[in-house]
C-alpha cells in the first residue's frame, strides 16, 4: 500500500472547502484545460470516432494482456531492454534501488512518470541515500515544496505564481526573487541542465508500450524526459502492466486522444520512441535500460470483467478537469495518488474499501467525466460498483474490503423503501402521513444535512396520484 | 438519431416520486400538455418510483424490485412520457443494464425504448405549437445532467422556451455544471454539494432572471431550497408547470 | 552479473509468475464483448498542402520555417546564423548534410560559428557539447498533420545533437513530408525496422506548468529552425 496515513476524507474536504486561493487557482487552471480539450477536439463526429477506436484499441488489448507483456518481454529483451516485473511497490523500489547501486549511483534524474509517484520512490531512495531529483517543471517546483501532485497533468497547478517564485527564492540557491513565468523557467532551465549533464541514471515512465516493436513511446513538452532517458549511461523505465498495446499503428490514435484530452494540443513537442539502449557504433544514448513492470494491484482488477474497464486509463487527466467535485477540492484532498473520478474507482480497488472506499461516494454522478474520457471508461456505472461492493456481503466477491458499510440500519432504510414502493397503497399512505407532518419532521440524519444548506421541500397538500385521479386521467 | 412515433394517439405517463410528493401540478401540467394536444394519457394507478435512488446508493438488489414492478404496469406498447430527464434516463439507458441478467431481458428493452422525456416528445412526436399569453419576463434554464448528458433534451427543453415570445431566456455562465444535487450524494457529501449549489445559485442570480425554470425536480427541489434559504427572491418552477401556466395566460 | 543482479532476478521471475498467474485466471473469467475497432479517421493531403500544413502547424509551436531552393539553401543557413553570432555548431560529420557544411566552410567561413562534428562517443564528448550554441541534422521525413518532424537518430547522426544544444536547426526534404503519423509508419513499414530511438518534433520546448501560462525553452532547446528543401 502506497499511502500510510488512513484517509480522513471529510477533514480533507472541509480544509479544502475553505482554502480559496487553492480552489482559485484550480478552477481557473481547470477551466483553461476543458476549453483547450473542447477547441482541439471541435468535431463532433470525428471525436466520437476516435474515442470508439481508443476503448475499442484498449479492450482488445487487455483481452490479450498476458500473451502482450509476453511479447513486449521477448521484443525489448531481444533488443537488449532488461525486463524485470514488480508484484508491490516495495519489489519496484528494491529493483530501482538494485540498479543504482550496482553501478555505484546516487544521482537519478526523473521525468514525469506517475507510477513513480505511486511508489513513494523519492522518498525510498532518499533513505538509502540516493538523490532522486525531479525535472519536469511541476513535479520540480512540488519537491521544492515537499509535496505531492495536485493533478495527474500539471502537478503544481495548485500554486500560483507568487506562491512558486517564493518557492524558488526559498529554495534554489542564488535564485532571485522574481513572479515573471519566462524567468522562473529560466531558473528552472539553468539548475536542471547541470543535473542532466552529471546524472548517472535517468528515470522515465512509459505512455505506452509496444508489444509488436518492443517500442517504449513517452510524450512531452519540455524536453526533460528526453534528456533523462538519453544523457545519462542508464535509463529506467517504470509502467503499469497495463499501459501495453499490441501494435505500432495503435499510437497515433492513442497519442491524438491523449495529447489532445491532457493539454489540448495536436502533439506535444517531443514523441520519443524508444526500442533499445545504445547499439555499437552509435554514439550516445544510455548503454543500459531497464524496463520496471509493475502489478500493484492492477491484475487483480483484470480478473473481473467490469471492473476491468478501469485499466483502460491512459492518465489524460481529463475526467478530473471536468469534474465538479474535483473543481472544489483539488487533488490532495483524495488522499491517494490518483485523484479525480479515476481515483474514485481505481484507488478503492486497489488500496481496499475500507481505506479508500469512501472516495466513491464523492460523486453526484453527473457523467461529465464519461462524456470525455478517451478510453470511454463508464466511469459512473464503475462508481456505483463500488458503492454496490462497500455495502455487499456476497461471499464470491473479489474486492478487497466488500460490504465494510454494511449495516443494519441502511439494509433495513432500503428494504423498507423497496416494499414501500412496490405496495403502491402502503406507498399512498405514507405519503399521506409526510405531507400531514409536513414541516415538523424532525431534522436528523439525512434531513439536517439538507436543512443546513437549503430550505427543505414542502410536501404537496394533494399527490400527484390524487390530482390525476380528480382530473379523471385514464388509468387503464 | 432517435427514432420518435409518428401523431402518437395513446401514451403512458410516468410520473416520478419527487413530482408525487412535492410538485405533483408540474405532473399534472405535463399531462394536460399532452392530453391538449391530441394524446390520451393514460397512468397506470400502482406506480411509484423508477428506483433511481436505491441504484446510485449501493443497492442493486431494492433497485431491481422495484424497477420489475415499474415495468409490469407499462405493458402496453405505448410510449412512456417523463417529465424528468433523470428518471427518464435511469430507465432508458440503466434498466438494461441493472436487469442485464433478468431473464426477461427483451421486455426490459422494449419497456426502456419507449422511454421519452417529456420536452423531447412535446417537440419531436408531437411538433407542439406554444402560444404565449403571459407578461414579458425573464428566466434562466438549469438542465439536470442527466437531461444533457444521457437523455440529450437540453435544446428541446430550451426550444419550448423559446417559442414563447413574451419570455426572455438569459443563458447561464456556467450552464453544464452540476447543481450538486446527485440524490443521496447532497446528503453523503453535504459540503461539496452545497458549494455547488451555491456556486448554482450565484450564476442564477447573476443573470438577473426572475424565475429558475428547469426539467427535473430533483434539481429543483436542490436549487430552490438553496436559493430560499439565501433569501433570493427568484422562484423555482419545473418547465412543464412554466408552459401550461404561459399557454393559460396564468403566469 | 553480480549477486545482487542474480538475486534481484529471482525476486522479478517469482514475481512475473505471480502475475502471469492472476491474469491467466483472469482472461479464463468471461469478458465483456471487445468492439471492433473502426479506422483513425485521417486525411490525405497534396503535396502543396502538405507543404502548408507542416509550416502552419509548426510555426503556431513557434518554429521558424524558412522554404528554400534544394540548391542554395546553405546561403540560407550562414544568413540565419550570423543574424544569432552563434560561436559554435555541432554537426553530423560524414554524411551528405556534413559534407556539404564542411565545403562551404572551407570556401566562406567568415562569420560563421566554428564546426564541431561530432564524432567522438558522448563520455568523451559531453561537457564540451554541454557549451555548444546550436546543432544541425537532417530530418527523415515530416509529417503534415499534427505538424512535426520525424528524426530518425544513427550512428552518424546521434541522439543529443537535437536535443542539448540550445538551437536546433533541421534539415527537411520536401519530398519527404507524409500527410499523417499513421502514413509515415506505414509507407515506411517502420515496424520492421525500428531503431533504437525514433523522435518527433514539433517545435522548440515548452511549458504550462505555471499558472497554464505558456513558455518556451525549457529543458530541450529554446529556438527550432527548420529549412524545407524544394527543387
Amino acid at each position: 500500500m502506497a499511502n500510510h496515513k488512513p484517509l480522513d476524507f471529510e477533514n480533507n474536504v472541509s480544509r479544502a472547502l475553505k482554502d480559496t486561493q487553492l480552489i482559485k487557482n484550480i478552477q481557473s487552471a481547470m477551466d483553461t484545460l476543458v476549453l483547450k480539450r473542447k477547441n482541439i477536439f471541435a468535431d463532433p463526429a470525428e471525436t466520437e470516432q476516435l474515442r470508439a477506436l481508443g476503448n475499442a484499441t484498449k479492450s482488445q488489448a487487455l483481452g490479450k494482456l498476458p500473451a502482450l507483456l509476453e511479447r513486449l518481454e521477448k521484443k525489448c529483451t531481444d533488443n537488449g531492454i532488461q525486463v524485470h516485473w514488480a508484484e508491490t511497490i516495495p519489489e519496484a523500489n528494491q529493483l530501482v534501488l538494485d540498479i543504482m547501486k550496482s553501478h555505484g549511483a546516487t544521482r537519478l534524474v526523473k521525468g514525469k512518470s506517475m507510477v513513480s509517484e505511486e511508489m513513494e520512490l523519492n522518498a525510498y531512495l532518499q533513505k538509502h541515500g540516493i538523490e532522486a531529483l525531479e525535472t519536469d517543471l511541476g513535479e520540480f517546483i512540488i519537491q521544492l515544496n515537499h509535496e505531492t501532485p495536485a493533478h495527474i497533468i500539471v502537478p503544481a497547478i495548485h500554486k500560483n505564481r507568487d506562491q512558486i517564485s517564493k518557492i524558488f527564492h526559498d529554495n534554489i540557491p542564488d535564485a532571485p526573487y522574481t513572479e515573471n513565468v519566462d524567468e522562473l523557467n529560466a531558473i528552472a532551465r539553468k539548475t536542471l541542465r547541470q543535473k542532466f549533464q552529471k546524472a548517472d541514471v535517468g528515470l522515465s515512465g512509459v505512455n505506452f508500450a509496444v508489444a509488436e516493436t518492443g517500442t517504449l513511446c513517452l510524450v512531452e513538452n519540455e524536453g526533460n524526459g528526453r534528456m533523462c532517458t538519453t544523457v545519462p549511461g542508464v535509463h529506467i523505465a517504470l509502467m503499469g502492466l497495463e499501459k501495453v498495446v499490441e501494435k505500432l499503428e495503435d499510437l497515433p490514435p492513442m497519442l491524438r486522444l491523449l495529447i489532445g484530452s491532457a493539454t489540448g494540443q495536436l502533439i506535444t513537442t517531443y514523441v520519443n520512441m524508444i526500442t533499445s539502449p545504445r547499439k555499437p557504433g552509435e554514439k550516445d544514448g544510455p548503454r543500459e535500460v531497464h524496463l520496471i513492470i509493475l502489478d500493484n494491484g492492477r491484475s487483480k482488477i483484470y480478473a473481473d470483467a467490469q471492473r476491468r474497464q478501469t485499466l483502460y486509463c491512459i492518465r489524460c487527466g481529463t475526467c478530473l478537469s471536468h469534474c465538479p467535485v474535483y473543481n472544489r477540492i483539488g487533488g490532495h484532498a483524495y488522499g491517494y495518488i490518483y485523484p479525480g473520478p479515476i481515483g474514485k474507482i481505481l484507488n478503492p480497488q486497489v488500496e481496499g474499501l475500507e481505506a479508500a472506499g469512501v472516495l466513491a461516494t464523492a460523486s453526484s454522478l453527473c457523467n461529465a467525466c464519461e462524456a470525455v474520457c478517451p478510453v470511454k471508461i463508464p466511469i459512473p456505472d464503475l462508481i456505483r460498483r463500488i458503492r454496490n461492493e462497500s455495502y455487499s456481503k456476497d461471499p464470491t466477491s473479489t474486492v478487497e474490503g466488500h460490504g465494510y458499510k454494511s449495516n443494519w440500519i441502511e439494509s433495513l432504510a432500503w428494504k423498507i423503501w423497496a416494499f414501500v414502493n412496490t405496495h403502491p397503497l402502503v406507498n399512498a399512505a405514507g405519503i399521506k402521513v409526510l405531507s400531514a407532518l409536513g414541516q415538523k419532521l424532525p431534522e436528523v440524519g439525512p434531513l439536517k444535512h439538507w436543512t443546513r444548506y437549503r430550505k427543505a421541500p414542502e410536501f404537496a397538500p394533494r399527490s400527484l396520484h390524487e390530482l390525476v385521479k380528480q382530473n379523471g386521467v385514464d388509468h387503464e | 438519431m432517435r427514432t420518435y412515433p409518428d401523431n402518437p394517439q395513446k401514451a403512458y405517463y410516468f410520473g416520478t416520486c419527487l413530482v408525487d410528493m412535492f410538485y405533483p401540478g408540474a405532473g399534472m401540467a405535463g399531462i394536460k400538455l399532452l392530453q391538449q394536444n391530441g394524446v390520451k394519457v393514460i397512468f397506470p394507478s400502482q406506480q411509484t418510483c423508477c428506483g433511481q435512488p436505491a441504484y446510485n446508493s449501493g443497492f442493486p438488489d431494492e433497485a431491481r424490485t422495484v424497477a420489475r414492478k415499474q415495468m409490469e404496469l407499462f405493458y402496453k406498447d405505448y410510449p412512456i412520457v417523463v417529465p424528468s430527464g433523470s428518471c427518464a434516463g435511469m430507465m432508458r439507458h440503466h434498466y438494461p443494464k441493472l436487469l442485464a441478467n433478468d431473464p426477461r431481458i427483451d421486455q426490459v428493452i422494449h419497456f426502456s425504448e419507449r422511454i421519452f422525456e417529456l420536452s423531447e416528445f412535446l417537440v419531436h412526436a408531437l411538433n407542439i405549437r406554444l402560444e404565449d399569453q403571459g407578461l414579458p419576463i425573464k428566466v434562466a434554464w438549469h438542465s439536470s445532467c442527466h437531461a444533457l448528458r444521457e437523455m440529450g433534451v437540453t435544446e428541446d427543453s430550451k426550444s419550448l422556451i423559446r417559442q414563447l415570445k413574451n419570455v426572455e431566456l438569459v443563458e447561464l455562465q456556467r450552464e453544464s455544471d452540476c447543481c450538486g444535487f446527485g440524490g443521496t450524494f447532497a446528503v453523503k457529501q453535504p459540503a461539496i454539494s452545497a458549494a455547488m449549489v451555491k456556486d448554482k445559485a450565484d450564476d442564477i442570480g447573476q443573470t438577473g432572471a426572475e424565475r429558475l425554470i428547469t426539467g427535473d425536480c430533483g434539481c429543483l427541489m436542490n436549487i430552490s431550497g438553496a436559493m430560499q434559504y439565501a433569501n433570493s427572491s427568484i422562484k423555482g418552477q419545473h418547465l412543464a408547470e412554466f408552459i401550461w401556466e404561459r399557454v393559460n395566460g396564468q403566469s | 552479473m553480480n549477486l545482487s543482479n542474480r538475486m534481484e532476478s529471482t525476486m522479478s521471475e517469482q514475481s512475473r509468475e505471480r502475475i502471469f498467474a492472476r491474469l491467466a485466471a483472469g482472461s479464463r473469467q468471461p469478458s465483456a464483448p471487445i468492439p471492433q475497432p473502426g479506422p483513425m479517421p485521417v486525411k490525405t493531403y497534396s503535396r502543396a498542402e502538405k507543404i502548408a500544413k507542416l509550416k502552419t502547424l509548426m510555426e503556431a509551436m513557434r518554429t521558424e520555417v524558412h522554404i528554400t531552393d534544394a540548391q542554395n539553401w546553405i546561403h540560407k543557413l550562414e544568413e540565419i546564423l550570423k543574424q544569432r553570432e552563434l560561436k559554435s555548431l555541432v554537426y553530423p560529420p560524414q554524411t551528405a548534410l556534413g559534407d556539404t557544411l564542411e565545403s562551404h566552410w572551407e570556401n566562406d567561413g567568415n562569420g560563421l560559428p566554428q564546426l564541431i562534428p561530432y564524432e567522438k562517443k558522448i563520455e568523451d564528448f559531453k561537457d564540451r557539447l554541454f557549451t555548444i550554441d546550436a546543432g544541425i541534422t537532417s530530418a527523415a521525413g515530416a509529417i503534415a498533420d499534427p505538424g512535426a518532424l520525424i528524426l530518425w537518430p544513427s550512428e552518424k547522426e546521434p541522439r543529443l545533437m537535437s536535443l542539448v544544444p540550445s538551437i536546433h536547426i533541421a534539415i527537411l526534404e520536401a519530398d519527404k513530408i507524409f500527410s499523417s503519423f499513421l502514413e509515415a509508419m506505414q509507407k515506411e513499414q517502420w515496424s520492421t525496422k525500428m531503431p533504437t530511438n525514433v523522435v518527433l518534433i514539433s517545435g522548440p520546448s515548452k511549458t504550462a506548468d505555471i499558472e497554464m501560462t505558456l513558455a518556451f525553452g525549457v529543458h530541450g532547446p529554446k529556438e527550432l529552425i527548420v529549412l524545407i528543401l524544394e527543387k
